[in-house]
């Protein structure tokens, strides 16, 4: 059934049609994070596809994926270009490796789940929490409830994780 | 009956040099152009056809590129007058230019018209905002848009920026080194008379300018403006006749992809970008390489986009574009000037063209600069590179055009002096 729910005061839609994204966003509604597994070559994919990108197969199937991973790149965004997430500058966006099939199937591959950084309950997190993540630090995936068949995975840093000496954030001042 | 053996006449070598830009055209760059998309874009394109030393009725094949905020080929081409044998309005935004002057030799080639007007109109200022607020900021998120315009990850800026903090990250690229992109485009841009910017910029003035997404500045991002472009692309053969030297068409890469462009950076490295692949088509088909080229157009959306084409099309070594970019090589007087009608960081912003078009007058040895103009209606160019100066090359011979979409999809080309 389609959804249309509401997230910060921005519409959230998925069509009747969208199967594989629908899917995706139910088992996040379920708080379980799920990725389709390609059926014929064995490997998990983001975001949903209709089929593998690898061996081009239709056949899939949805497999439990531990939120976990290491941020790979981010932009700490300051000048807001949807009104809804000006209120909530500067914010963190963050493409995420996985442990979960990292390196693979090539060395440079993973997979690479985008979200904010957001406080454990969800929410965007302040600006306190932006100034101290960067290229390596630690973090496990939250959940931020839309509504019923829709949360929307996000970041949130892994506490009591070994996270890195230093982490690689944009050198100069406010870095 | 057999074909003749030594003419396979589908290799792109057979094409090197059998096309040629003959025109190009331009509406002022501006914000708050006071006219309709379709306005500008009947002007452009009779400029161009004008430039050429054409009449409208000899074009007779048409393309543009849009995102839903222009007008399209069959109302430029009644305004003009124009009865078309070939047209299309494609969606696309950067790279599209390359692109579609592969197409238009394509079309060409395959005799189904003669000569193709090309075409971008945009008010990117007054109306549909490039930068992506207004109009573009909060349509609902539907399906796979959920992916990333849920999470504030929208705008060209913001879509890009994993890419320029990533090389920043692996090849120790500082922001000074970047800056430089703006420092140089704006002195070329101040040699510019048609530029929207030509003031010159330092580095301090782009590093303290207020950030818009780490790592980028505003100084970092290219101006939104309202203009109409246009070329006009026909045979070598033809062109003979026209008015101006042509700038013949050496090769041609088209939207090149990294893999998985529903989301590349699922394929890294992500500091690489789609030059990487274009380099092994453009070179091959132009028969040149980077030290060949005398002067580039390196699509400027962002300065890293400049940085990181130079590299990936090796202009310099992988990780060495911030070297690159601050050496002066790119500077007007340095080996290979880069963008020196200011590009979109300082002249305007058109999706690609108006690189493309600098560089026709580059090899034409043309540039409309503030330099005097002799007898023969020709510019004396001075080449004294100071503030409202010369912007000419000295001996233009080659040009190379780097086009952008995003860091998973680019396009190129390669011309050279008729």
């Amino acid at each position: 059934m389609a959804i249309t729910a509401e997230y910060l005061g921005m519409s959230l839609q998925i069509d009747d049609l969208d199967h594989e994204n629908l899917d995706y966003f139910r088992h996040c509604a379920d708080h379980a994070f799920h990725l389709q597994r390609c059926d014929d070559c064995a490997l998990l994919r983001y975001p949903p596809t209709t089929a593998c990108p690898w061996c081009a197969s239709p056949r899939a199937t949805w497999a439990p994926v531990e939120g976990k991973g290491a941020v790979h790149s981010y932009t700490e965004v300051h000048h807001a270009i949807q009104p809804q997430f000006k209120p909530f500058t500067p914010y963190l966006v963050l493409l995420v490796d996985l442990d979960t099939q990292n390196g693979a199937p090539s060395p440079h591959e993973a997979l690479r789940v985008v979200g904010n950084l957001v406080t454990p309950d969800g929410r965007l997190a302040p600006p306190e929490a932006v100034g101290r993540v960067g290229i390596g630090t630690r973090v496990r995936m939250v959940f931020a409830d839309v509504a019923a068949g829709i949360a929307l995975p996000q970041w949130t840093v892994e506490e009591g994780a070994a996270q890195p000496a230093r982490v690689w954030r944009y050198p100069g001042v406010g870095g | 009956m057999p074909l003749p053996a030594d003419t396979d006449a589908t290799t792109p070598k057979y094409l090197r040099d059998k096309y040629a830009i003959v025109g190009v055209g331009e509406t002022p760059y501006t914000r708050g152009s006071g006219m309709t998309t379709r306005a500008m874009g009947t002007t452009a394109v009779r400029r161009a056809i004008l430039d050429a030393g054409l009449k409208p009725g000899d074009v007779d094949g048409m393309l543009s590129y849009q995102s839903g905020d222009s007008t399209f080929a069959p109302m430029i081409a009644g305004d003009l007058g124009i009865r078309l044998n070939f047209y299309m309005d494609v969606f696309g935004g950067g790279s599209s230019t390359e692109a579609l002057i592969g197409i238009a030799i394509g079309v060409i080639e395959a005799g189904m018209c003669k000569t193709v007007a090309i075409f971008r109109s945009m008010n990117g200022y007054s109306q549909v905002r490039i930068g992506g607020t207004g109009v573009r900021s909060s349509p609902p998120v539907v399906g796979d848009m959920l992916h990333s315009r849920a999470y504030g990850w929208q705008s060209a800026g913001q879509s890009f920026a994993p890419t320029f903090m990533r090389h920043m990250h692996d090849y120790g690229t500082t922001p000074e080194q970047v800056a430089m992109v703006k420092v140089v485009h704006s002195e070329h841009a101040s040699n510019n008379p048609k530029a929207l910017y030509k003031k010159r910029y330092t580095v301090e003035d782009v590093l303290s300018s207020r950030f818009i997404c780490k790592p980028l500045h505003l100084l970092d991002c290219c101006v939104e403006t309202d203009n109409a472009t246009a070329i006009v692309v026909t045979s070598a053969e033809r062109a003979r006749d026209l008015r101006h030297t042509p700038a013949l068409i050496r090769g041609v890469a088209g939207r090149v992809n990294k893999p998985r462009l529903d989301m590349h950076y699922q394929h890294g490295p992500i500091s690489t970008v789609a030059g990487h692949y274009a380099k092994d088509i453009l070179w091959p088909n132009a028969g040149v390489g980077p030290e060949d080229v005398d002067v580039t157009g390196a699509y400027d959306a962002f300065t890293f986009t400049t940085l990181l084409q130079l590299e990936d099309y090796g202009f310099c070594k992988k990780g060495e574009g911030g070297e690159y970019v601050s050496s002066g090589i790119t500077r007007l007087g340095g080996r290979r000037p880069s963008n020196t009608s200011g590009g979109h960081l300082c002249e305007g912003y058109t999706h690609g063209m108006n690189m493309v078009i600098e560089n026709v007058r580059q090899l034409r040895h043309d540039v409309d600069d503030s330099c005097p103009v002799g007898p023969d209606g020709k510019r004396v160019h001075t080449y004294d590179y100071r503030e409202g100066g010369c912007r000419q090359v000295r001996n233009a011979e080659v040009s190379a055009n780097l086009g952008w979409a995003m860091p998973g999809t680019g396009s190129a080309m390669v011309m050279r002096r008729g």
